[in-house]
């Protein structure tokens, strides 16, 4: 089931809300906040709601936008679920690990992966 | 890659929209605009120098971030150093040759000290949401200065050999 949605594209599988980002850039501050209210509602649509964040399609990344994950991060860790990134381009994933970010988050390279690893941790 | 302390790397000098001696780079080269204070306003100013970047044959990687870092300085600008107000304006100046890009962003707020702001990357921050602007400029480009004032960021990245 695909929901529409302006920034984000969600679809379900089996237990994990899987969010791809429309937009190739997450640059201004009214479409992070934007992202960012839309997670919110996934991470708080039901207790120890898991979500995987694909960010195939994503080529640039502000710092606001990490601020926004970070938010997000807290707000599934408080509900008791689980929040995984995956197919951070090689690019963006230099911004998470010059920013240790990567020590922080869930990172996969494959959807597949990030898939798999979900209840295990 | 760690943050280094702000001390070591964020230089300042004293004279206002004047380029930095030792960016290479003699003032009269450098172009002048000035920007509403709203970030929809610097696509065009952004275009240019991603245009003029592409032109001087400026690899994917170095395009990049060159992008973050301008991102970045225009974001802290019309978002922290003009809080917003639309009434108020950004000025930027910018040069592109093969060897280098030169960049100035300067708003019309008080200015911060950045050597206050604390490191991101440090354990007990590293959940805090904001506050890694200035360190991704910082790692990103060969040299970041602020005025004494604290309100004009010059930045300089010279494209790697």
């Amino acid at each position: 089931m695909e929901q529409p949605s302006s920034h984000l594209k969600i679809k379900r599988a089996v237990n994990v809300s899987v969010v791809e980002f429309a937009d190739r850039k997450i640059l201004e501050e009214l479409s992070i906040q934007e992202i960012g209210e839309e997670l919110r509602r996934l991470a708080e649509a039901e207790p120890g709601a898991k979500l995987l964040l694909n960010f195939q399609n994503v080529d640039h990344l502000a710092s606001a936008a990490l601020g926004m994950l970070i938010t997000l991060h807290k707000k599934v860790q408080e509900r008791h679920g689980e929040l995984k990134l995956s197919n951070i381009n090689r690019q963006i994933f230099q911004v998470f690990r010059i920013t240790r970010l990567n020590r922080v988050f869930d990172i996969h390279e494959t959807a597949e992966q990030a898939l798999e690893s979900f209840g295990q941790t | 890659m760690r943050y280094r302390s702000p001390f070591a790397v964020l230089g300042r000098h004293a004279t206002p929209m004047k380029v930095p001696p030792d960016f290479g780079v003699d003032d009269g080269q450098l172009a002048s605009v000035t920007v509403p204070n709203d970030l929809r306003c610097f696509r065009e100013p952004e275009a240019q120098i991603m245009a003029d970047l592409a032109r001087c044959g400026y690899d994917e990687d170095t395009i990049f971030a060159i992008k973050l870092a301008f991102e970045e300085a225009i974001t802290n600008a019309v978002k922290h150093g003009n809080c917003n107000d639309r009434t108020k304006q950004v000025h930027l100046r910018h040069y592109v040759d093969p060897g280098r890009i030169v960049f100035m962003v300067r708003d019309e707020g008080c200015g911060f000290r950045p050597e206050k702001v604390p490191d991101p990357t440090a354990d007990e921050n590293l959940e805090r949401p904001s506050g890694r602007g200035l360190m991704l400029m910082q790692s990103y480009m060969t040299k970041v200065y602020f005025s004494e004032a604290g309100n004009e960021v010059w930045l300089l990245k010279e494209k790697p050999a």
